[in-house]
């Protein structure tokens, strides 16, 4: 055996001094990180399903200018999706692409948040969903454009000027109907009525959320909630409505827990693939 | 998209300075372009309000089949493509209805004759798509007959149509390629597949060739519109151009023509063929085509439903621009 070089005081102290980051046990390379792969189906899956309600719009919008900005929105929310997808199919390692993904999985195995499956509603509604999830997007993506895995900096940082206009859009529609006229005023209200509930979801710190945000690769979510919450009051406020109050938070999106929702919107979406399985288009 | 002229206005009952009307004919005549604010006579502005009009309404409600199929598109990238393309086409709409407001009718106007059924849109789009290869086979036949028709309007005489079309012919010769390659990669796909786009072909050929509007012979104000530089070659040049492109990109991916007396003509060097069924065309031109109520529904619901929002809008503005003048 050959001889070792002592471990010295000063060494000791460098040691105690440090707080590494890593593990024991961690992931030998060829093993798939299931935890990040769960983590870029979130973000994935959360683009997908409010870019498929938003095409939803396409053709019905309240001017031509509406529908190109929404089917604007859609187009980089399924674009955000495609590359968070195929980025988890291939963390996986289990040979499935984006496709496979959006097309081959059911409810349960779905894991966004319950806020982007809502339905459209009048265009209201819409508009407060939007909001809502816009300006809490862009806060997480800022955020993970320092990430310290580099496929997700850099799809938040393509992302994030997208969304950085999807915000700002949102909150201009909030405050034009909410201090237009009082039906708009009534009808804006109605839609954060309706999604206000599901924001709790938003800044839940499960397990693995906590790893994410542990590893450097996710972001810990809870020091957000609070300029989150200031942005949101102060658009509601610029828009003379009132933020519902708090109730009991509804969970369970990211555990593939689902509204009543999602399945018929994945009927639509799924139909093709699931009704040739053989075939490619 | 494009359509073209459909319901004809009479004859033109004003009588115009002769002097002024012979110095515009001389202008056309060079190839000059008119602009909004050059005289020019009632019956030109007249033909052209309703063409771009019928045009920027053929866009918009061209976004409804279409728009049928995004939430069903069967990839990522198949949904991403044709969420851009349908957008185009709400873009086109929007230069286009710009373009004939320089005419002096307003938006709301021409939206307004469209939704009471007086305004026209192409005919094209009052067929149902069924199956995704309906998807491919509009991208193919209906923009592919759109460029036919769109190419020479980038020289017709009024300016700001035929600055509008240099763009939107861009942007057609994408959405021609893209509904090809729809079908290319269906007739290289399973049986069904090639089954879904011989059936899109079938019921999209006669349709498509009845876009180029009535045969000459029965196309009145074609001679006027030619001297006018409004349309530059008559319905049935580009019909027959149509055709001659056309046959051969089917039979490259094994598709047939839907119509036996289809053949090559040797002497004129291009295709024969089968006699178009005129009466559907004008049953389909009365408001009466398979889905004419479900997409004039759409439009109105999505006009009248969504008034409170534009209202909204409007009344916003109006505070807005209160305050600014009492500050």
């Amino acid at each position: 055996m050959p001889s070792l070089p002592p471990i010295r005081p000063e060494d000791e102290v460098r040691a105690r001094e440090r707080r590494g980051t890593g593990a024991f046990d961690a992931p030998a390379a060829d093993e798939p990180d299931l935890s990040l792969f769960e983590y870029a189906l979130r973000l994935g899956d959360d683009s997908l399903i409010l870019g498929q309600r938003l095409a939803e719009w396409t053709g019905h919008a309240p001017s031509v200018e509406v529908d190109l900005s929404l089917a604007n929105m859609a187009l980089d929310l399924v674009g955000q999706a495609t590359h968070f997808l195929n980025y988890a199919g291939a963390v996986e390692g289990r040979g499935r692409d984006g496709d496979q993904l959006a097309f081959h999985r059911d409810v349960l195995d779905f894991r966004n948040c319950l806020l982007v499956e809502q339905p459209n509603g009048d265009f209201a509604q819409t508009m407060a969903r939007q909001f809502l999830f816009s300006t809490w997007q862009k806060m997480l993506f800022d955020h993970l454009t320092r990430s310290k895995d580099e496929m997700v900096a850099a799809v938040a940082a393509k992302a994030v000027k997208e969304v950085s206009y999807h915000e700002e859009l949102s909150a201009e529609w909030v405050i034009r109907l909410g201090d237009g006229t009082e039906e708009s005023r009534q009808r804006m209200q109605d839609g954060f009525d309706w999604n206000w509930r599901f924001v709790p979801e938003l800044f839940d710190m499960d397990e693995l959320a906590r790893e994410a945000a542990m590893r450097g690769i996710g972001a810990d979510l809870t020091i957000l909630r609070d300029v989150y919450h200031a942005k949101v009051r102060s658009v509601v406020e610029e828009a003379t409505l009132v933020l519902p109050s708090d109730q009991r938070p509804i969970l369970g999106g990211r555990r593939g827990h689902h509204s009543e929702h999602l399945g018929h919107l994945l009927c639509v979406m799924q139909f093709l693939p699931r009704t040739y399985p053989d075939a490619t288009w | 998209m494009y359509t073209t002229e459909l319901q004809k206005t009479k004859a033109v009952d004003a009588i115009e300075d002769p002097e002024k009307l012979a110095a515009f004919e001389a202008r056309v005549a060079a190839d000059d372009f008119i602009e909004p604010k050059d005289w020019m006579p009632e019956a030109y502005r007249r033909t052209l309000t309703r063409q771009i009009s019928q045009h920027a309404h053929s866009e918009i409600v061209g976004m409804l089949p279409e728009g049928n199929w995004i939430g069903r598109a069967p990839s990522l990238r198949r949904k991403a493509i044709l969420l851009a393309k349908v957008q185009d086409e709400a873009g086109h709409g929007l230069y286009l209805y710009s373009a004939a407001e320089t005419l002096g009718t307003s938006r709301g106007q021409m939206i307004e004759a469209l939704h009471s059924g007086k305004a026209k849109y192409s005919t094209i789009f009052n067929y149902p798509t069924v199956t995704w290869a309906d998807i491919g086979a509009i991208g193919w036949l209906v923009d592919g007959a759109a460029i036919m028709n769109q190419v020479p309007l980038q020289r017709t005489s009024y300016g700001p149509y035929a600055r509008a079309m240099v763009r939107v012919c861009k942007e057609e010769s994408f959405h021609q390629r893209q509904g090809y390659e729809i079908m290319m990669h269906l007739c290289q796909g399973t049986s069904e597949q090639k089954r879904m786009a011989q059936d899109a072909l079938n019921r999209w050929w006669w349709p498509s060739l009845m876009m180029f509007g009535p045969p000459d012979e029965n196309s009145p104000n074609t001679a006027q519109s030619l001297r006018w530089r409004i349309k530059r070659e008559t319905n049935d040049e580009l019909r027959q151009k149509f055709v001659d492109i056309t046959v051969p990109q089917a039979e490259a991916i094994g598709l047939s023509v839907p119509d036996p007396a289809l053949h090559w003509n040797e002497s004129k060097g291009g295709y024969d063929f089968g006699e178009i069924d005129w009466e559907e065309f004008y049953a389909v031109v009365r408001g009466e085509g398979p889905v004419a109520k479900e997409r004039m529904k759409a439009r109105r619901d999505a006009w009248e439903k969504n008034a409170w929002v534009r209202e909204a809008a409007d009344a916003y503005a109006a505070k807005k621009a209160q305050k600014k003048q009492a500050a």
